[in-house]
């Protein structure tokens, strides 16, 4: 069995990789506090995967009446993130990416005086911003469609995109939803509560069984997205429309800061400032 | 979790297979990937998504260090023979680090090295070359996917039409849209699919490679044998004892056997019947007609249209007139009347079979589609601490480019700008980013003695039986 991989990228970053988990790095600061921080992301890296994999049954499982016993630091990380939308299907799956992001996160800046860190978890990213300092995420849906600037100043430290043709499977037809929120694992779950509301009927949204693809996926028999052809721009619209209240539902809860929804070409986007599209091409 | 990770009757009975390769010990369904997309079930077997795909002979290694050697017939397994490709490499752009695999094999007593990467070509294109004579549109008109400009159409070569698709000024110099439809239409050719791209002014072309051009809906069949004036050259012989004159209908040079050279030599009588468009040399004649996708490409349906006139002091009754198309496709017997007119009569089997013969020598209609990249500083840093010495060391041929086991053509001048032919590469050869930008596989073998002396990773080499050894792989052939 494959065991965990560290490289250090050409430009300095920091790639950490095991099974479905692969992690881009990146601090900055003095050069011994980043290599200090790069040593303490490594440590705790080692037996993430596996942890996880051992409450796997636990972590597939919806979340309803009571919150799920979990042991594992990123387990309880992920419980926490989709507890607060259990009024619709979710499992603590739909936070795993966050999750790890912000672990790995918080044990690389501990102790140590960083300007700024990221760790990009597969586009789903938590980061660390000292008071002054920012960064810009690019958003790429078929090439770089938005960004977001982030600030200190600001209440998010995590941001997220899910869609339907991205590696775990949705039940709505977003091509992307990002969402900006306190950190990666609320804004991981988030993203997935908003892509799954991007949805409408039509004879052109192809869907399956989860299970039909993938025997362990936590979706189980629900219906999820396999192809979506080209959408009158009405219907476009009313999906859109869907997952922007849906979106609106999350802000005024407090649970997001932000969030951009795309699909074919045709954007939304919920919460001011710190997200904005590129410009057009 | 249940350390039994064996699957149940019916899990087996439907395909699924276990992968072994993480912790998370997924359970994959025939034709899915696992959780990480590295690993899927391929017809019941496990299998990396992204292989390195190993050469059982590829005609680099022969060319380049086995000459006067037989001994490349050997076992893929032990390591012998085989040559590691790059695809399935999975570098990272810019290139952080020596490239994945830095092979070393033994070969009667020589230490070689291929340096395999994946480089990703953010300036690359392809030329394409289409053989139809059918009008497909006027030099530089643009060249469109769905409406956006990829490319251009250049030079009419010998019997094809060469088009020029990709490079940076559309990858990335355009619109975004324009940067991703063509990178979507240069992966898809090179990913030997069919692409439908319409010119300017001309017409509408189904691209694929090794494939005939389909031209506005109809499929090209056959490259014409010669020009019109080459036609009559080669087949005045066996015409001359059936007919009276045979006029080759052609857009770029229309023959006419009586007045041409092939006809003069076996002494024909002028027959008297004189084609339009500009006389260039006796019996050679340019523009007869518009280009179109009639006759030898021309917009003529009717064959008769480029007959300008016919002398009444040279022509006589009876003459018996052959109007052919350079490909053989087309073609009608004529009898002159009384009045000098032409007038549809059945072909006499000698006629038929010269006709038919004209077709045989037509080769089959192909599209043709070559890559073109440059390898730049960063993806040869990936090679070696010295980059420029990589380009040297190809300059002075130590140094052989492959991609995906192809040898490449590499042009002269600065730089290693290379050219290959995509339908010779093993397929699934080519990915992308959304920079926009393609990826392809790129191998770069030399001796080991050289490879250390261009500043190479050498230290990082790995022996080929390790490879074998500790990747999952695929094997063409």
């Amino acid at each position: 069995m494959s065991r965990p991989q560290a490289t250090r990228l050409r430009d300095g970053r920091l790639h950490l990789q095991h099974g479905p988990i692969d992690l881009v790095i990146e601090a900055f600061g003095a050069p011994l506090e980043v290599e200090a921080a790069y040593a303490q992301a490594f440590a705790r890296f080692g037996d993430i995967l596996s942890t996880l994999a051992g409450e796997l049954p636990v972590l597939r499982r919806p979340v309803g009446v009571a919150h799920p016993l979990l042991h594992g630091p990123v387990a309880r990380r992920m419980a926490r993130a989709v507890w607060p939308h259990r009024v619709v299907y979710i499992t603590p799956m739909a936070a795993v990416a966050g999750s790890v992001a912000d672990e790995i996160l918080a044990a690389m800046i501990d102790g140590r005086a960083l300007d700024k860190a990221y760790v990009n978890n597969g586009g789903d990213i938590a980061f660390h911003l000292a008071p002054g300092h920012e960064l810009r995420a690019g958003i790429f849906v078929h090439a770089l469609d938005g960004h977001a600037l982030l600030t200190h100043d600001r209440p998010v430290r995590g941001i997220a995109t899910s869609g339907w043709g991205g590696r775990s499977f949705s039940r709505g037809i977003a091509d992307a939803v990002t969402v900006l929120a306190r950190d990666a694992a609320a804004a991981d779950a988030a993203a997935t509560v908003v892509a799954n509301a991007v949805d409408a009927d039509h004879h052109l949204i192809v869907r399956q069984a989860a299970t039909t693809l993938d025997p362990d996926s936590d979706l189980g028999g629900l219906q999820v997205t396999v192809a979506v052809g080209a959408l009158p721009v009405a219907v476009v619209d009313t999906a859109l429309e869907r997952g922007a209240a849906a979106a609106r539902r999350l802000q005024r809860a407090g649970l997001i800061e932000a969030a951009a929804l795309s699909l074919q070409g045709r954007w939304r986007i919920e919460g001011q400032g710190a997200l904005a599209q590129a410009e057009a091409g | 979790m249940s350390d039994d990770i064996s699957l149940s009757e019916a899990e087996r009975g439907a395909g699924i297979v276990r992968c072994d390769a993480c912790p998370v010990l997924c359970r994959i369904r025939p034709g899915r990937p696992g959780a990480c997309d590295r690993y899927a079930n391929e017809d019941g077997k496990l299998v990396r998504v992204d292989p390195l795909v190993l050469l059982a002979r590829p005609d680099l290694a022969r060319v380049a260090f086995v000459e006067g050697s037989s001994s490349w017939a050997g076992e893929l397994g032990k390591g012998e023979g085989a040559f590691v490709t790059g695809i399935g490499a999975t570098t990272t752009y810019p290139d952080y680090k020596p490239a994945p695999f830095i092979v070393s094999s033994k070969h009667d007593g020589v230490d070689m090295v291929t340096v395999v990467t994946e480089g990703i070509f953010s300036y690359c294109g392809v030329k394409v070359k289409i053989d139809t004579d059918r009008y497909l549109g006027p030099e530089q008109a643009a060249v469109r996917v769905k409406g956006e400009a990829v490319g251009h159409v250049t030079t009419a070569e010998y019997g094809s039409q060469m088009l020029s698709l990709g490079g940076v000024h559309h990858l990335t110099g355009g619109s975004k849209k324009e940067g991703v439809i063509t990178c979507e239409a240069l992966l898809a050719l090179c990913a030997r699919e069919a692409v439908e791209l319409s010119i300017d002014d001309g017409s509408t072309v189904v691209v694929q490679a090794n494939k005939p051009p389909i031209v506005n809906g109809t499929r090209e069949e056959r490259m014409r044998v010669g020009c019109g004036s080459a036609a009559i050259g080669m087949f005045a012989p066996q015409w001359k004892d059936h007919v009276d004159e045979v006029i080759v209908v052609d857009d770029h040079i229309t023959g006419v056997l009586s007045e041409h050279q092939g006809g003069a030599f076996l002494d024909m009588k002028p027959a008297g019947i004189r084609v339009r468009g500009r006389r260039s040399t006796p019996g050679r004649y340019f523009q007869v007609a518009e280009p179109g996708l009639g006759w030898g490409g021309t917009d003529v349906s009717d064959p008769l249209e480029i007959i300008d006139r016919i002398d009444p002091k040279t022509a006589w009754p009876g003459l018996k007139l052959l109007m052919v198309s350079t490909t053989g496709e087309h073609s009608a017997w004529f009898e002159l009347d009384k009045d000098l007119k032409p007038q549809p009569a059945p072909m006499p089997a000698p006629v038929r079979k010269v006709v038919e013969r004209i077709a045989e020598n037509c080769e089959p209609a192909l599209c043709t589609v070559l890559f073109m990249c440059g390898a730049g500083g960063s993806l040869r840093a990936g090679v070696t601490e010295n980059p420029v010495r990589l380009t040297r060391s190809v300059r002075d041929a130590l140094t052989k480019v492959t991609l995906g086991g192809v040898p490449a053509y590499v042009w002269p001048g600065g730089g290693i700008t290379l050219m290959v032919d995509v339908a010779k590469m093993p397929e699934k050869s080519f990915g992308y980013v959304p920079t926009p930008a393609l990826v392809a596989p790129i191998e770069f073998t030399l001796r080991a003695d050289d490879y250390a002396a261009l500043g190479g990773y050498a230290s990082r080499a790995v022996s080929l039986e390790d490879v074998l050894r500790g990747t999952k792989v695929r094997v063409d052939k």
